[in-house]
């Protein structure tokens, strides 16, 4: 028997609620920081253009806070009991951007066709799919080669947008005209693109929820630097500072200014981690006890509290709390420069001093690099930072040229999508920073997680991922750091700025300013 | 004189064909490459994604291959595809080249303008209290860092009082046309085309004043103040005169870099020009576009150039006669 997962129904009473409070009319002001390099996220997916991008393209689910799927353009699902088959019927009325409508045969050429070409995100989750049909119009049926459970979460506009077959078809999809100009079913439409300025959308008034979006046009402003910014949102020139916008040290002053709000909310999906890659292969991090004596070493409450300003929280292991299946699992190292030096002093660590690689994100990260050097060299491990620029430190991590390097990851959703990533052997590749560029290998560790990805139901997922995480938290392969939190700064007037997981990118179809 | 032109001219484009080729290397030479700061922006990649990349640039050719294919692209007046923007860099360029020109030429007007006046009447009142205000104000405006003096004009004249927007080239959102669009265009510019121009008025400022008090002291000037002629023309007709030829060097510096654009300046206040693209085509290795900004630049910087050498010729007949 099939079960049904959502109903539109318990939806659409709720999209009606909103709605009476709703008031429709105005403009947003945002920043988009930096300029992306297009809007088009079947191709390019940096968090900037799907900042924008997310209100031009939808896909077919949207997630809640605690990460439960909720309808976008399918209005309803269900899951076969053996976890193989899903089946995605999708809304009434939709159309594209340039009136034509939306068909199963859309979705059928962007999963199986366009987005295997262009995005490698994609084609990982495609891995664990046999074959995807189109019935009728209106449904699409995904057939898995094992129960993914996963697979419910790795639908989201970030990995799955689904595009226009009718634009696209037998084009070259990197070089089409209609990239600059998108296409999509999303509640705003392209209207024009100063580079170097603006990019401002419109409302789309054949959206197929009725009444949505409320706003009637959205400016996404480029403003590169960031006191700039700050500045621009002081004068009330902009209305919504997306987080990660401003220099950390500016937010208590942004919060604290009249008719301004904060949340933190909208990163439950990406859910980013921070940690120190740790370089495996070398001594004297080849050395489980030194890696311990890192963690231990490190003072991640100070990070948090003054260079993070309290946003965000310390990390316990390698999952993320607001991903499912997390566990806070011992040992979890709370700072302890003394047990850092014991164990140092245990294997007989010579002092040599070790290089480390900032990420090169702005000035919280350099501050951050500075605290870490403190703590390691109080502990008796002497650093040196290294400054680089983003292309070198692509390339030196991505070739596996450090010593310790800062880094932080979305972890999507999943640990079968974001986390194992990290950690399995077979992820040791050069050439790709998102990998196990620390070069942890550990044959257990890789069997737990590969049972973990395919195990059926979700409870059987969690006492695997148990064992996963407390193995991993034993081991250290890397020196996890904090749960980042980047709040978004807005105007007190504008209300139901974050309605998903993913925040901004999805939510500017029900955001509407107070009058 | 034309005959010195085509010579010159020629010689230009020897020059640009080396700086091309220099600019290539030095670039390549830098760590990373455009497809590794993609996949780095997309949160993902594997090595199949790389690979198309790669492939899609042309990056997967030889060095000397994508030299080659380049070089002759700009003999043909073609400077390629920009990686990361997916669009031809000399749409990139023209599209940023109006407001960097609004914003260098403003800033040249007013620094050229002014610096030469208040050096011209510093000079005329040497050891006066006007002198020594001028000449410290220069000193000041010539030793602060752009940056910081960009940022505190925003702090005064948008936080503070108000008067002045503190970023962008114009209002987003208002649709203005024709005088109004014009004016709300002026005051955006007025705090980075002051800002900019601030620390070349004080250069030419206390160049105008050393060359004319030197000036002064030559005989002519002893000969012309004998003859009776009055000060104020003694100081416009004879000393000024004589002395533009270092400010006429500098102006022409300066000129050669008003196509490459302020990076600072633009940064801090928004101004979507070229030292802003140049920049960013920097960090994200795109080295179509970070090329092509270069070649325009170094063929401004030549043709600045030879300009100058012109009106060197017409300034001062010596040099005409000497060559």
């Amino acid at each position: 028997m099939r079960r049904l997962l959502f109903a539109s129904l318990a939806f659409s009473l709720t999209a009606t609620a909103v709605l009476a409070q709703a008031v429709p009319g105005g403009k947003l002001n945002l920043i988009v920081q930096p300029e992306p390099p297009s809007v088009m996220i079947g191709i390019t997916t940096n968090a900037p253009a799907l900042l924008v991008g997310g209100n031009i393209y939808e896909s077919l689910l949207r997630y809640d806070e605690n990460l439960k799927p909720m309808p976008s353009l399918a209005k309803s699902w269900t899951i076969s009991d053996d976890g193989l088959s899903y089946t995605f019927v999708l809304q009434d009325g939709v159309k594209w951007h340039d009136g034509k409508p939306l068909t199963s045969a859309d979705v059928l050429f962007s999963v199986n066709d366009f987005l295997m070409k262009m995005q490698p995100r994609h084609r990982n989750l495609m891995t664990h799919v046999e074959s995807v049909s189109a019935p009728d119009d209106k449904t699409v049926v995904f057939k898995l080669k094992e129960p993914f459970e996963a697979f419910i979460r790795g639908l989201s506009f970030y990995t799955m947008p689904i595009l226009p077959k009718h634009i696209y078809e037998g084009t070259e999809y990197a070089t089409n005209p209609a990239n600059d100009k998108p296409i999509g079913t999303g509640p705003f439409k392209f209207d024009e693109w100063k580079r170097g300025s603006y990019i401002h959308l419109v409302k789309n008034p054949d959206y197929y929820l009725k009444g949505k979006p409320y706003l009637d046009e959205l400016y996404y402003q480029v403003i590169p630097d960031g006191a700039s910014r700050s500045v621009a949102f002081e004068t009330g020139k902009i209305d919504v500072v997306p987080g990660g916008s401003v220099e950390n040290f500016d937010i208590p002053r942004l919060r604290d200014l009249p008719n301004t709000c904060s949340t933190e909310k909208g990163w439950e999906y990406f859910a980013p981690l921070s940690w120190l890659w740790l370089n495996n292969r070398k001594p004297p991090m080849d050395n489980v006890k030194f890696r311990q004596a890192v963690m231990y070493a490190l003072d991640r409450e100070f990070a948090k509290d003054v260079l993070w300003n309290g946003y965000g929280k310390v990390a316990t292991g390698p999952l993320s709390s607001k991903l499912p299946f997390y566990k806070n699992v011992a040992p979890t190292y709370a700072h302890d420069p003394a047990k850092a030096k014991a164990l140092l002093k245990e294997i007989g660590y010579d002092g040599k001093p070790l290089k480390l690689l900032p990420l090169p994100y702005g000035e919280t990260w350099q501050r951050w690099a500075e605290a870490v050097k403190q703590n390691l060299g109080d502990a008796g491990i002497p650093v040196e930072i290294e400054a680089t620029d983003v292309a070198g430190w692509n390339q030196r991590t991505s070739n596996w040229d450090y010593d310790i390097a800062f880094t932080y990851l979305y972890q999507n959703g999943d640990p079968a999508i974001g986390v194992d990533r990290n950690y399995k052997t077979s992820q040791i590749a050069k050439g790709n920073p998102f990998n196990n560029v620390e070069g942890y290998s550990n044959p257990t560790l890789d069997t737990l997680f590969d049972q973990a990805a395919v195990a059926y139901p979700a409870a059987k997922r969690q006492e695997l991922y148990d064992q996963a995480q407390k193995k991993l938290q034993e081991d250290v392969p890397v020196a996890w750091l904090l749960e980042l939190g980047f709040p978004t700064i807005y105007n007190c007037k504008v209300q139901d700025l974050v309605t998903t997981a993913s925040g901004l990118p999805e939510s500017m179809r029900d955001a509407w300013i107070k009058k | 004189m034309l005959r010195f032109i085509s010579g010159r001219l020629l010689k230009a484009v020897v020059i640009l064909i080396c700086i091309t080729v220099l600019n290539f290397f030095l670039i390549h030479a830098a760590p990373g490459d455009p497809a590794s700061v993609m996949a780095g922006e997309a949160g993902d990649a594997d090595p199949a994604f790389l690979q198309q990349l790669r492939e899609r640039f042309g990056l997967d050719q030889p060095l000397y291959v994508q030299l080659w294919i380049y070089v002759s692209s700009v003999m043909q007046l073609d400077l390629g595809y920009s990686y990361r923007q997916q669009l031809p860099v000399l749409q990139l360029i023209s599209e940023r080249l109006p407001a960097t020109l609004l914003l260098s030429l403003s800033a040249f007007v007013i620094s050229l303008g002014l610096g030469v006046a208040a050096g011209a009447f510093a000079s005329a009142r040497q050891g006066k209290w006007a002198d020594t205000i001028i000449s410290l104000a220069a000193l000041i405006f010539y030793a602060t860092p752009l940056f910081w003096l960009a940022l505190m004009g925003v702090l005064l004249f948008s936080v503070q009082l108000g008067w002045l927007p503190g970023f962008g080239y114009e209002s987003v959102g208002v649709n203005y046309t024709g005088i109004a669009r014009a004016f709300d265009i002026l005051q955006h510019l007025i705090l980075p085309a002051m800002t900019l121009g601030l620390f070349f008025m004080a250069v030419y400022a206390r160049m105008t004043r050393a060359s004319m008090l030197e000036v002064s002291r030559l005989d002519f000037v002893k000969t012309a103040k004998a003859k009776g002629l009055r000060p104020a023309v003694i100081q416009r007709r004879h000393v000024l005169r004589n002395a533009l030829l270092p400010v006429v060097t500098l102006a022409g510096l300066q000129a050669g870099q008003l196509v490459g654009g302020a990076v600072l300046i633009e940064t801090v206040f928004a101004w979507p020009g070229i030292g802003r693209l140049m920049f960013d085509a920097l960090s994200q290795r795109d080295y179509n576009l970070l090329l092509g900004v270069f070649v325009v630049s170094a063929a401004m910087v030549l043709l600045f150039n030879l300009i100058t050498d012109v009106l060197y010729r017409l300034v001062d007949p010596r040099i005409r006669v000497a060559s």
